[in-house]
Order: C-alpha cells, then sequence, then structure tokens
C-alpha cells in the first residue's frame, strides 16, 4: 500500500499519513436485535470492488472524511466531508497573558 | 599485470590506491571496482558457492551473480565488481572453511552430490530423529554466504530521503537519456537513476542521482537505494531503461572459474585494460559474444575457437576445470584447451521494474526472451528493457548437462544444478511457482536474473511444452540485493519531554518510556516517595495527560453519548471521573472530565491514549455532526499533582483561593492562580490522598514545579516518579487502562457498574453492555492481597481448581500497608470479598484473599477531608 490518497484540506498525501477505519456502516437505530448487533459490529461486506471507507489525515490536518476506493486497484474515486452541524469549533486554547511572578 | 594503456581506459595508473585482502597489503588504481584491482593482483578465485563450496571467479562483471560478493570493511555480501575501490578498503573473501583456495567445504562437491539435492536436510538428515539439533547445528553454521558479525557495532548511519519527480528515468542507457532529455524542461523535475560505474551524465534541466531503484510501487513511489541513503521517489512518470542482462548457457561446468559472459570481457579489457585469460573459446548465441574476439586479440589472449551457435550446430558444450578453473572446452568431443571461456546465451530485457509497476508478463517464441505488455498508465519502457534489438534465441547445444560428466547449474546462486530441477519436475513440482519454491532457483542474490530465463526454458523442454504456457514467476522488489539497514533507515523515535523534564534530570531521577513520553520512573525511592505522599506531601509532573477542551451548544449531548456516565446533569465547576468504551463495549480510555461552563467541558485522558481519543472524539462527530469543537491542548498545557495531607496547606500558600474543605470540596474544579500562573486546580485523588491537580501554561512547568518545591519544602515536599504512582493507584485499586485492561474488558466485568447509566437512552456501548448483563459475567477484575507477602508477576497465572482460572495484571509490595496487593482477573464467582485464590509465583502456588473494596482508605475519608 503506497497509494496517494487526497485529504480534503492537504491534497493527494502517501497513504500512511492516514489512518483508516474500515467501511462506512450504518449504527442500528433504537433497541437492535443480538443480530443486528454483531452485525455491525462484526460483519463487514469487505468487497472485492469500491467501497466507501472512513479516513482520518491522522500525521496532517487530522480530519475525518469518506472515501470510495476500489479495494483491487486502490484508486480513489471521490472523497466526502461530512458536513458539520454549525459553526461551533472552540478558537485556540485559552493561553492567559503573561502572570506576575 | 595490466595491458599497455587501452584507447578507453578508466584507471588512472598515477594514482595508486592501497588497500588490503585477507590482511594483505595489494593496490589498484583510481577508476578500478574491489574486483578489478583484485585480478590486477593475479587473484582469480573470488568466492566459494552457496552449497558446493565449488570456486567462484568473475563472471557477469556487471553487478548482476554472486560470485564477486565478499565482505567489505566489515559488510557482507558486497559485490565488489561495482563496488568503486577506496583506499585502506579491508576486503575479505566469503563462505569457505580453511581458505579461499582451499576450502575444507568442498567435500561437499566431491562427495556430496548423491547426498545434497535440493531439500537434502529434509531427506537425509530426518535419522536419527534425535540428532536433527546436532544436523541443524552444522546446516545453520554452514548456510548463507556472508556472516554478520553478532556483536558487531553499529558501522554505518543510514537515513531515508522523501523525494518527488515529474519524470523519473532509471537507467542512463541511450534510451533513458533520451527520454530524460526529452522530458527536461518540459515535464517539469526530470530525475535520472543510474546505478553504473561512468560519470553521471550532464544534462540540462536533468536532475542526476547515483543509486539502483529497487523497485516500483503503487502510487509512482520508487525506493531508489543510493548506498547509506534510500530516496523514497514520489514520480507523476517512471521511465525504465534498465537496458538487458546477459545470459548464461546450461553445459556441464558452466560455473567453473573462466567461464564469463561477454561484458565481463568488455570491462576487464576495455575499462581496466586487464587480460582476462591466455587462451580462449568463445561460444555465443548472438553477435555480442562475438564481439568480443577482437577484444580478446586487442588484449593478447589467443582466441583457440569462436563458435557462433546461430550457424553452427554444435551437440553438447562441456567445459572441464583443474582445480575448480576451466582447463578445456570439449564441443562435441573436440578438446579445445583453454583458461578463459566466454559464452554468451543472449540478453533479457530487464523487465522486474516493469512487472513490479503491474505489466504482464510473456514469452516472445519468436525471439526466445521475456516481453512486457500492458504496461500501466505513468509507466513507460524504453530501449532494451523494452525488447529494443534484443534477442536470446535457445541454442540447441545447450540444456544438454544430463549427457555430459560434470555439474551443469542452472542457477549459480543457490547452486542448483539441471539435475535439481529434473528432480522437482518428477516429484510432480510442475507449477513454476512450486517448482520457484522448491528448488529455490531464481530465490538467491541474482533475483532471476541469469537463471529466470534458462530454467523456464528448462522446464519447458521437460515439461515437453512451450515456455508460453510454463510462465513466469511473480517478480517483486528489490530487483536488486539492498542492505537492511536502509530498509530500517535511521530510527526515528519521537520522544515527548514535559516542560519540566530538565527538572527532573537534576533531581536525579530515572527517566522511562511511557508510550512516546518520557516520564520520571522514580527519584531513587520508589517506596519512600510512595510513604512521603501518604505521610507528608508530593509532587508528580502530570503533563503527559491527554487534555481535550469540548465546547459548544451540544458538548454535553456529545459526551453523554460518547461516554456510559451521565454529564448533561453535571453542575458547572464539577468533575467526573468517566470510562470510554467502543460500541462493542469494550473499555478504551479513562480519565476526568470537568465541567467549566454551561457549553465548555475539559477532558483528560490517559498519557498514551491522548491522540487515540482525540481521533475517536472527532470521528464520532463527523458522524453525527453535533454543534461541538475539539480542541486538543495536551502539549499547550503542563500539568502537577500535589497530593498529601499538607497538599492543602500548600494550596493555601501558593493561591488565594479559599482551599477550605467547604469551599473547594473534592471534585472541584476551580480556576485560580498557583504561584503567579492563571490555572485550573482540579481536587482529584488519583494516589488516594488528599490531591489537586493544577493545569496551566506549558511554559510556566518549570516555575511552577519550583515553587512547590520550595514553598513545600518545610511541609516535606518532595517530587515522586510513576512507579510510587502505581503503587497508590494500586493501593487505591484504581485502574489503569491497558494494564488491568484489554481488549476485551468492559466497565460491568471490570467492576465499575456505576459508571453504566443504562437508563440513557444511548450511548456508544450501550447495547454490547446490555448483552454483558443478559449473559452474565465471564470474569471480573478484582484486588487481591497474598497471603505471606509474595508479590506475584504481571501477567502471572491464578489458579482455580488446579487450571489456569485467571491472570494477574498488576502487583506491588505496598510499604504503607506492609502487604502485597494486587489486581486481577478471576472467574465471578471468586469476585467476592475475601474469597480465596491461588496464584502461580515461580513454580509455586501462593495463596491470596480477594478484595473488593480499595485497600487503603476504601471510604475515600483521605481524598474528602
Amino acid at each position: 500500500m503506497s497509494f496517494l490518497l487526497p485529504c480534503p484540506n492537504c491534497g493527494p498525501r502517501p497513504v500512511d499519513e492516514f489512518s483508516c477505519a474500515g467501511e462506512v456502516t450504518v449504527r442500528p437505530q433504537g433497541a437492535p436485535s443480538l443480530r443486528e448487533l454483531t452485525s455491525y459490529l462484526y460483519f463487514k461486506r469487505n468487497v472485492a470492488g469500491v467501497q466507501r471507507e472512513w479516513w482520518c489525515h491522522r500525521l496532517g490536518c487530522e480530519a475525518w472524511f469518506t472515501a470510495e476506493r476500489d479495494t483491487r486497484t486502490n484508486e480513489v474515486l471521490s472523497i466526502d466531508v461530512p458536513e458539520p452541524a454549525g459553526p461551533a469549533a472552540p478558537d485556540a486554547p485559552p493561553l492567559p497573558d503573561t502572570p506576575a511572578v | 599485470m595490466r595491458l599497455p594503456p587501452q584507447p578507453d581506459e578508466r584507471i588512472d595508473r598515477e594514482a595508486a590506491i592501497p588497500f588490503t585482502f585477507h590482511g594483505s597489503r595489494v593496490t589498484g588504481f583510481a577508476g578500478d571496482t574491489i574486483a578489478s584491482a583484485l585480478f590486477g593482483e593475479g587473484q582469480r578465485v573470488y568466492s566459494r558457492s552457496f552449497k558446493y563450496h565449488r570456486a567462484r571467479g568473475l563472471l557477469c562483471c556487471s553487478g548482476n551473480c554472486p560470485n564477486c560478493m565478499m565482505r567489505v570493511d566489515g559488510v557482507p555480501n558486497v559485490r565488489t565488481c561495482v563496488t568503486p575501490l577506496h583506499e585502506g578498503a579491508k576486503v575479505e573473501a566469503q563462505n569457505f572453511w580453511g581458505s579461499l583456495d582451499h576450502d575444507l567445504l568442498t567435500l561437499t562437491d566431491k562427495v556430496g552430490g548423491p547426498f545434497t539435492p535440493v531439500g537434502f536436510y529434509y531427506r537425509t538428515m530426518i535419522r536419527p530423529r534425535r540428532a536433527w539439533p546436532l544436523y541443524e547445528r552444522f546446516l545453520r553454521s554452514v548456510a548463507g554466504l556472508g556472516k554478520v558479525e553478532k556483536h558487531g557495532g553499529r558501522t554505518r548511519r543510514y537515513d531515508v530521503e522523501h523525494r518527488r519527480a515529474d519524470v523519473l528515468v532509471v537507467g542512463a542507457s541511450e534510451a533513458g537519456v533520451e527520454s530524460a532529455r526529452e522530458a527536461a524542461g518540459r515535464e517539469g523535475r526530470v530525475v535520472l537513476v543510474d546505478n553504473g560505474l561512468d560519470p553521471l551524465p550532464d544534462l540540462e534541466g536533468v536532475e542526476a542521482v547515483r543509486g539502483t531503484a529497487i523497485g516500483v510501487y503503487e502510487g509512482g513511489l520508487v525506493p531508489v537505494d543510493a548506498g547509506t541513503v534510500l530516496h523514497r521517489y514520489r514520480a507523476g512518470r517512471v521511465v525504465v531503461a534498465a537496458g538487458a542482462i546477459e545470459q548464461p548457457l546450461l553445459f556441464p561446468g558452466n560455473d567453473l572459474v573462466g567461464v564469463v559472459l561477454p561484458e565481463a570481457v568488455r570491462r576487464l579489457v576495455g575499462r581496466w585494460s586487464l587480460r582476462p585469460g591466455a587462451r580462449a573459446v568463445v561460444v555465443s548465441a548472438d553477435q555480442r559474444g562475438l564481439e568480443t574476439v577482437s577484444l580478446l586479440e586487442q588484449a593478447g589472449t589467443e582466441v583457440a575457437e569462436a563458435v557462433d551457435l546461430r550457424t553452427t550446430r554444435v551437440r553438447e558444450i562441456a567445459a572441464r576445470g583443474r582445480g575448480g578453473r576451466v582447463a578445456s572446452v570439449e564441443l562435441d568431443g573436440k578438446k579445445l584447451d583453454c583458461d578463459l571461456l566466454v559464452m554468451s546465451g543472449g540478453r533479457q530485457p530487464a523487465y522486474a521494474l516493469l512487472a513490479h509497476a503491474g505489466a504482464s508478463v510473456e514469452y516472445d517464441p519468436g525471439r526466445g526472451i521475456f516481453l512486457t505488455s500492458a504496461i500501466p498508465q505513468g509507466v513507460d519502457a524504453v530501449g532494451a528493457a523494452a525488447g529494443d534489438g534484443v534477442a536470446a534465441a535457445a541454442p540447441s547445444a545447450t540444456y544438454n548437462g544430463a549427457s555430459g560428466k560434470g555439474k551443469c547449474f542452472v542457477c549459480i546462486c543457490e547452486d542448483v544444478t539441471d539435475k535439481d530441477v529434473k528432480r522437482a519436475i518428477a516429484e510432480g513440482f510442475d507449477s513454476i511457482e512450486l517448482a520457484k519454491r522448491y528448488t529455490t532457483v531464481t530465490m538467491g542474490p541474482c533475483q532471476g536474473k541469469l537463471c529466470h530465463l534458462p530454467s523456464i526454458r528448462l522446464y519447458a523442454r521437460e515439461n515437453e511444452t512451450d515456455e508460453a504456457s510454463i510462465g513466469t514467476t511473480t517478480a517483486r522488489p528489490p530487483w536488486q540485493p539492498v542492505e537492511l539497514g536502509l530498509l530500517a533507515g535511521r530510527p526515528h523515535e519521537p520522544a515527548q519531554r514535559t516542560s519540566i523534564h530538565h527538572r527532573h534530570k537534576e533531581l536525579g531521577a530515572k527517566m522511562m518510556w511511557t508510550g512516546t513520553w518520557r516520564r520520571p520512573h522514580s527519584y531513587g525511592d520508589p517506596s519512600g516517595e510512595a510513604k512521603n505522599v501518604h505521610d507528608a506531601l508530593g509532587v508528580i509532573d502530570v503533563s503527559t495527560l491527554g487534555k481535550l477542551v469540548v465546547r459548544g451548544p451540544d458538548a454535553a449531548a456529545f459526551l453523554e453519548r460518547l461516554y456510559p456516565n451521565r454529564f448533561g446533569d453535571m453542575k458547572t465547576g464539577r468533575i467526573r471521573y468517566g470510562v470510554l468504551g467502543s460500541d462493542a463495549g469494550r473499555i478504551m480510555d479513562d480519565g476526568t472530565i470537568a465541567r467549566l461552563a454551561e457549553e465548555d467541558y475539559y477532558v483528560t485522558t490517559t498519557s498514551t491514549g491522548a491522540g487515540a481519543v482525540l481521533e475517536w472524539f472527532e470521528w464520532w462527530n463527523a458522524v453525527w455532526g453535533l454543534d461541538v469543537g475539539i480542541a486538543n491542548v495536551t502539549g499547550a498545557l503542563a500539568a502537577v499533582n500535589v497530593a498529601g495531607p499538607h497538599a492543602r496547606e500548600l494550596m493555601s500558600r501558593l493561591t488565594d483561593l479559599d482551599v477550605s474543605n467547604d469551599a473547594f470540596t473534592y471534585l472541584d474544579a476551580k480556576h485560580a492562580h498557583v504561584a503567579g500562573v492563571p490555572s485550573l486546580v482540579l481536587r482529584i485523588g488519583f494516589v488516594g490522598e488528599l490531591g489537586y491537580e493544577i493545569h496551566f501554561p506549558s511554559p510556566y512547568g518549570e516555575h511552577v514545579w519550583n515553587s512547590i518545591l520550595e514553598r513545600g519544602a518545610d511541609l516535606g515536599a518532595l517530587p515522586f516518579g510513576l512507579e510510587p504512582q502505581r503503587i497508590l493507584r494500586l493501593e487505591k485499586m484504581h485502574i489503569l487502562v491497558g494494564q488491568d485492561t484489554d481488549s476485551e474488558s468492559n466497565v460491568f466485568e471490570a467492576s465499575m457498574p456505576w459508571i453504566a447509566k443504562m437508563d440513557k437512552d444511548d450511548f456508544v456501548g450501550k447495547w454490547s453492555l446490555e448483552r454483558v448483563q443478559e449473559r452474565g459475567f465471564r470474569e471480573q477484575l478484582v484486588g487481591f492481597e497474598m497471603a505471606n507477602g509474595v508479590v506475584p508477576p504481571e501477567g502471572g497465572q491464578i489458579v482455580v481448581d488446579g487450571r489456569p482460572g485467571g491472570r494477574v495484571t498488576s502487583s506491588r509490595w505496598s510499604q504503607h500497608l506492609g502487604k502485597a496487593i494486587g489486581m486481577g482477573w478471576v472467574p465471578p464467582e471468586l469476585a467476592e470479598d475475601g474469597a480465596e485464590i491461588a496464584i502461580k509465583v515461580d513454580g509455586s502456588v501462593e495463596r491470596a484473599h480477594v478484595r473488593l473494596r480499595p485497600f487503603f482508605d476504601p471510604d475515600g475519608e483521605h481524598l474528602r477531608t
């Protein structure tokens, strides 16, 4: 695995800068049955073909995004950034003024 | 002895270069390689072969075959024919017992033949069975070529560089240079890589690099071996101009010293002005071989006969040797004395890099070579590598080894003869991939450069089919042998230090790694440091804790969803302990969460978990899209924990906060100035005594630390390290995630059921925890104290009814309690206060009693007063 993955913020970067959280799964709603729960947790589709998966640019901008990748060729067909709900990112951590020591 | 100056010689006869060969002082010239200098000094035997210890001399002289590999300056397996000579080089031959000229292990060649077929050690050395360890020891001592000094120090330093190229041309052949010139100025950054001996071409707009491209990986990644630096090139387009490789002929004695490929003659005569032999025979299936005739004559070598196999039909070729060196050649029975035999089986395009990139490789019966097709986008082949002007028709004279006497080598790296290959086929290894693994043909240092084509021809012949249906084996990087150090590179182990690091060193701390952090293990006396926390006042640097700010209108909802605990009902200025779990219900991390304002939480994580927790938070928020932001302030803030009975007195001296128990109660979080530094003070008690955790901007680390030690000196303030902290937390039965829990642990079985608020609508892991409740516990995390004070090993076994029933996760001697205490996993029926368990310690079984409540201060009075 040495393909380039396009980060939404940083552009194409070597794949070893990213962490992959596997294929996009659908978290069951309400009170899932045991089968629904274990399917969600353990049964992956593991396709030989195009798959939507979660990636995080861990050694870069730390952004999470989804990518459509062909698992046979490692060709990345598209990426998608989840929409944030609102403008709430905190500012830089409050660094106080120089204290009188 | 050198010839008179040759027209194109590359040696500088004025510049003698002294070096040593097996300790003897010898000399070469500038422009020599190690091998050519030795040849000039009369050396003909360069190595002993892999299995039969046959004498081997220069064969390809192009860095392809294994024959010239020697130990140079302590580095084994250096291909001396392409390694420029340097002054003072210490050169030694490899793989012999006794001496290079009289190797005792040639016995395997003389008598071992029938007993040493491929995989012989699995056939002939299996009886008696109990003797295998002896056999194995012997085999291991004689196997392999170069020896690595087991206790040798690091002699070379390796580095990795990441580089970019728009066009990367591999090989400064005519076609390669042409491609580079064409691309220059039009396609951005053009790089030309070459591993030859000639000076790199100076082309405008082209960066020329000395090195060997060892593979082509996806994404245009081409690692280039440049000696002690590995250049990792990312290329937009790769042009492979790696040329073609001269192929040997197969006949008995084809490995004798003095049997050479045409390029060896070219280089010895043309480049280094050396006479390759006195009397030569040339047997060639192409023009290249015949071209050596004039060169040989020029060098004063008598050419006894030159045979063009394309026009002259020869049924049998056999070389006879004396003392491992060729003495005569028989062509259909006609004996010709000679000390040099030039053989040429044509050339095979060097397609390996193209195959790495994904091109398909097919046999072209018309030209007798393997050619690449369907070369993927972004990769081009030019020149001989693409098959231009290359052919290697199979002369019928070869492969008659069976009829002649003597060994006929298909693979000289691994000493595999035609008989071995035939035997493998007879045994049923009909697939080329299986036969390769069984016979190890193509798996030696040459990686198939000299044996791939001949071996496949032999398979085809023996299976009575054609080469195309035999197919080819998969080419994998590296294409040339690479030093392991180069692949490992320089160890880049990131080390994180807290802002108080240097004070710890000054105080005599013994440092240790926790994840990437450097932390004080102790300041020399772990027990004493722990005792001082109980008796007076201790201070520990906890800057390594992960620290996250979670802020926004949905901050409470966000944490409620992530953690099994409840956070929405927390009052501002209060703190709660939280355990983070996955949807499978497993414990991932733990820490404290302080609510600083309605929409503002301050989350701490374990020291090694900070990165993973941040990633986890960000991921779930990418899924949920809640109105919340997360900032990692781990590095921005330092933190120290002051703990002990005098902690309150110290805090009253350092702050103007009302630190009375009523005004600043257990699990309160308050902003304050500590020693003048604006800080967040959390009253928590990981170590079991009254304690305050002070978080403040990193740059003030040393100032705050010093202030605590100075102002608390009369209170007995002393630093304590990680080891005493672990004793103290164990006395309180506080878990360490990753130490007491593993990837199977959940909060119920880890005896923290109060954490999980199962009446919440949903949280990550809720359903799995419900499952744990339904199915019942399989094991449970408990504390234990040893009956007679022996400290069991961490990871030790807890024995139930004579069988393994659990394991110890933490254990320490507590000076304060005068007991050996620990935590471990036991079957649920034993998770009762006072239950007796047995723990294995050094082979014997020791008794212990289960404790469900903290060993020290079970009601937490010390924390709350």
